[in-house]
């Protein structure tokens, strides 16, 4: 429950603007200085013709920029996107989508660390314990989540296991109805995870709700010795959040519902309380990254508190500069609260007009 | 506003997750839902096993039983719904209110549901032609000296119900004295009568931990279909086609049914035109063995003027007069979908003879909802486009084939009325693997006969036969 009076909360909610203001002058110099900016923005700054330097002093002006398209960030040369002030640094690249045609690609040195070192400190030790290890039964391959959650368990002290998962074949499978072979692949992982928590001493993980369902559907996790599940990776409705805490978990096993995705890094969720009836309520990492919720039709419209709309990114890293991306996904937008005195947003789910088109396999 | 709990084998859950379903007329929200997620029901389906173990401690006896006294129930007492009651009067009204059924109409699928619970033994005898339904009890048995032995396929049935009338629960009904627990998916805008169904079984002593009841999603039906030992499914085209190849679902699609008049029916045809104007217009078109193409080796524009005179005539009414005989749809943009989809198709010499007479299209506003009046669609050929389709409401084709077509050129096909006294048609249709219920003589596709399996064998779909040797001093 917020400790904050309405007076406390308005001035952390004007401090945390500022403070956002101010990353925001640091972070457009940084991207749009000849010596330290990425190739991409650079080049886009000469064709604007403009400078965002001397025209962009807060967050607001972000919108000069208009909506990024993700477009852009299909195919090669991947290291148009590497700042030139980092360029000395090893560069992983981690790609999104690519079931079908080019995948979405985002370079990075080190932000995953920093955003799962951030998140880190949001979990509870007793649930997460210092030193335990962790299973990761989620994607593999090129996806920044099995790293990061490869990092969080080493910066906790721990080790992660991890398993073979390929969500590219599991969304072609879907989409060519073959259901059944897709059940059998998700058992294939479900297989996976039973043999390392049988092998090894395990207290943590991280899972999808499909994948977390389907493994306790096979086993006991709190007599399997896990303490917290750390889930994410697709959509989660205010009633699998109820299913999960209330059934799949027990009152033992703390849940932990998170929303990210490779270009936003990790929202975590505010811990619930009764009158939330179980929505799920994430806040971004700003200034690191700041969701909005603008009007499906007007997406330079901020809709106001409890209204429904678009989810709208942006992100702001020395790594990486994406202003004003629009998500696939709709939810309502949520208040400030002590916490995080910043909006944050209410019940994610994929956005209805393209909903026919969204195909989630099981990660 | 009303909500209606997921049962979870019998147990009321409410869901954070709800739907809600409108009155046809204001399109106000009428009545909410709770949704079961995937999760929920794959998880409640590893209990399946227990329903089933339950509902082998009755006798097929005590069921018939409890079916017969369920029948009442449904028919003439208030049972719960929800955290409150409804009454039958409340329960028709209900209907009517989401899915726009004249009061009529629902109390009509009322007495057929009623029906069939109160002939249990009638419809299992039909279902099983065993000459005592003790076997059922004991598995094994003996018809003329010959053992027969049978088990049940799976440890429940799921059942994808639809929402365009309640006539079809009929046909699932009889699973629970086959000893077979239900885990129902209601369809979105008829959320009532399985519930209704399972308080008059629990009322009449069937314990209620035999039935599921999970409002769902698409998703969420699949989990049901894929988790269940048996399964049945009410859908369009689309659904159908997607489980055509998993033997363990029974598939309610598209029903196509027809009537034919050949030889001296086809000249004869006027003294048929109440029953063709009953098969085709009878619960307003909705059901699948509504008469959806008529084939004539006749004169097929005068049969189909004829019928466009008499269905024309066709007007809607208030939703509690006695003699309403069209709904209106619960989405007015539906009813303009089909429509526009039925004008698209008439060219190449294909006519609206009903719209003709009418002097107007089908859809019409009447009281502020929406209708789609009947049609009557005289093509050219059997190969016209619109020669074999079905819409859900009263449309009808007429075509004007050669002798020696028939029957090869109905296709699949759920109920046929042949209209003739030609003795090598009736062999042929006797033969034809493509008709599920074959009415020799003038009876509507409408009328069904309890004793007979329709739409497909409950029994064979529930339960396996299996060759049986035992020394006799082991069977008693």
């Amino acid at each position: 429950m917020s400790t904050a009076t309405p007076t406390d909360l308005f001035a952390k909610v004007q401090a945390s603007k500022e403070r956002l203001d101010a990353h925001v002058r640091e972070m457009v110099e940084w991207h749009f200085n000849p010596e330290t900016g990425c190739p991409f923005w650079l080049n886009w700054a000469q064709e604007a013709g403009w400078d965002p330097r001397k025209e962009v002093t807060s967050y607001a002006d972000l919108d000069k920029f208009g909506n990024f398209q993700d477009d852009e960030l299909r195919g090669g040369p991947v290291r148009r996107w590497v700042p030139k002030g980092l360029a000395h640094r090893p560069v992983y690249v981690f790609e999104t989508g690519g079931s079908t045609g080019v995948p979405k690609s985002r370079v990075q040195m080190d932000d995953f660390r920093i955003d799962y070192e951030n998140f880190s400190e949001t979990l509870p030790d007793e649930h997460f314990p210092k030193g335990a290890d962790w299973l990761m039964l989620g994607p593999s391959g090129p996806r920044r989540l099995r790293l990061a959650v490869e990092h969080l368990a080493q910066h906790r002290g721990g080790i992660a296991f991890s398993v073979d998962l390929d969500p590219r074949w599991v969304i072609k499978l879907i989409k060519r109805g073959q259901i059944q072979e897709a059940e059998l692949y998700k058992q294939h992982c479900i297989d996976q995870a039973l043999t390392i928590l049988r092998a090894h001493e395990v207290k943590c993980m991280f899972t999808t709700p499909k994948l977390l369902e389907a493994l306790c559907e096979k086993i006991n996790l709190e007599k399997a010795g896990i303490k917290g599940v750390f889930c994410g990776g697709t959509e989660m409705t205010p009633q699998f959040h109820r299913f999960a805490v209330e059934e799949l978990l027990g009152p033992n096993i703390y849940f932990a519902p998170t929303y990210g995705n490779t270009l936003m890094g990790l929202a975590t969720h505010k811990a619930p309380e009764p009158e939330d009836n179980w929505a799920i309520i994430y806040y971004p990492p700003v200034p690191r990254a700041v969701l909005e919720v603008v009007d499906f039709d007007d997406a330079t419209r901020i809709v106001g508190y409890g209204e429904t709309g678009r989810v709208r990114l942006t992100t702001l890293t020395k790594e990486t500069f994406i202003p004003r991306f629009l998500e696939r996904d709709e939810c309502e937008r949520e208040a400030p609260c002590d916490q995080y005195p910043w909006d944050g947003v209410r019940n994610v789910r994929p956005f209805s007009r393209f909903q026919k088109s969204v195909v989630e396999g099981v990660y | 506003m009303l909500h209606l709990p997921i049962l979870r084998y019998g147990k009321p859950y409410r869901s954070v997750d709800t739907a809600t379903a409108v009155h046809y007329r204001t399109r106000q929200p009428f009545v909410e839902a709770s949704q079961a997620n995937a999760g929920l029901i794959r998880r409640d389906l590893a209990r399946q096993h227990e329903a089933a173990a339950i509902l082998q401690g009755f006798t097929t006896r005590e069921l018939i039983a409890m079916a017969g006294k369920a029948s009442g129930y449904f028919l003439n007492d208030t049972l719960p719904l929800g955290d409150s009651a409804q009454s039958p009067q409340e329960f028709v009204e209900a209907v009517s209110a989401t899915t726009g059924l004249p009061w009529v109409m629902v109390r009509r699928n009322m007495a057929k549901i009623a029906g069939v619970l109160a002939s249990m033994e009638t419809v299992l005898m039909g279902l099983t032609r065993l000459p005592n339904l003790d076997m059922l009890d004991s598995g094994v048995g003996d018809i003329d000296g010959r053992a027969l032995s049978f088990f049940p396929r799976g440890d429940s049935m799921g059942v994808i119900l639809p929402s365009n009338s309640p006539g079809v629960h009929s046909l699932w009904a009889p699973a629970i004295a086959l000893k077979t627990p239900l885990i129902l998916k209601p369809g979105s805008s008829e959320l009532w009568t399985p519930y209704r169904i399972i308080q008059a079984y629990v009322k009449a002593g069937v314990p209620a931990e035999v039935f599921g009841y999970y409002p769902t999603s698409h998703a969420g039906g699949g989990e049901i279909l894929r988790g269940t030992g048996r399964g049945m499914l009410f859908g369009d085209v689309a659904a159908a086609k997607a489980w055509s190849g998993d033997p363990r679902i029974e598939i309610h699609g598209p029903g196509y049914s027809k009537i034919i008049l050949a030889d001296d029916g086809a000249a004869g045809w006027e003294k048929y035109l109440d029953l063709m104007v009953d098969s085709v217009s009878n619960n307003s078109g909705r059901s699948c063995v509504n008469c959806s193409s008529i084939w004539t080796t006749g004169d097929g524009r005068a049969l189909a003027e004829a019928l466009a005179e008499r269905l024309a005539r066709i007007k809607p009414t208030a939703e509690d007069d006695p003699n309403a005989a069209v709904a209106p749809l619960a989405n007015p943009d539906v009813a303009k979908r089909i429509s526009a989809m039925v004008d698209s198709e008439l060219d190449g010499g294909a006519e609206d003879l009903c719209a003709k007479v009418r002097g107007s299209g089908r859809v019409a506003e009447w009281d502020g909802c929406t209708y789609l009046l009947p049609s009557v669609i005289h093509v050219p050929s059997k190969e016209h486009s619109l020669a074999n389709r079905e819409f859900g409401y009263p449309h009808v084709s007429v075509v004007q084939v050669e002798p020696h077509d028939l029957p090869e050129c109905l296709g699949p096909t759920l109920v046929c009325t042949a209209l003739t006294n030609d003795k090598r048609l009736h062999q042929r249709l006797l033969a034809n693997p493509h008709i599920g219920r074959l009415n020799l003589g003038p009876i509507s596709t409408m009328k069904i006969s309890w004793d007979q399996p329709h739409e497909g064998n409950l029994f064979d779909h529930l339960y396996s036969r299996r060759a049986f040797q035992a020394v006799p001093e082991l069977v008693g």
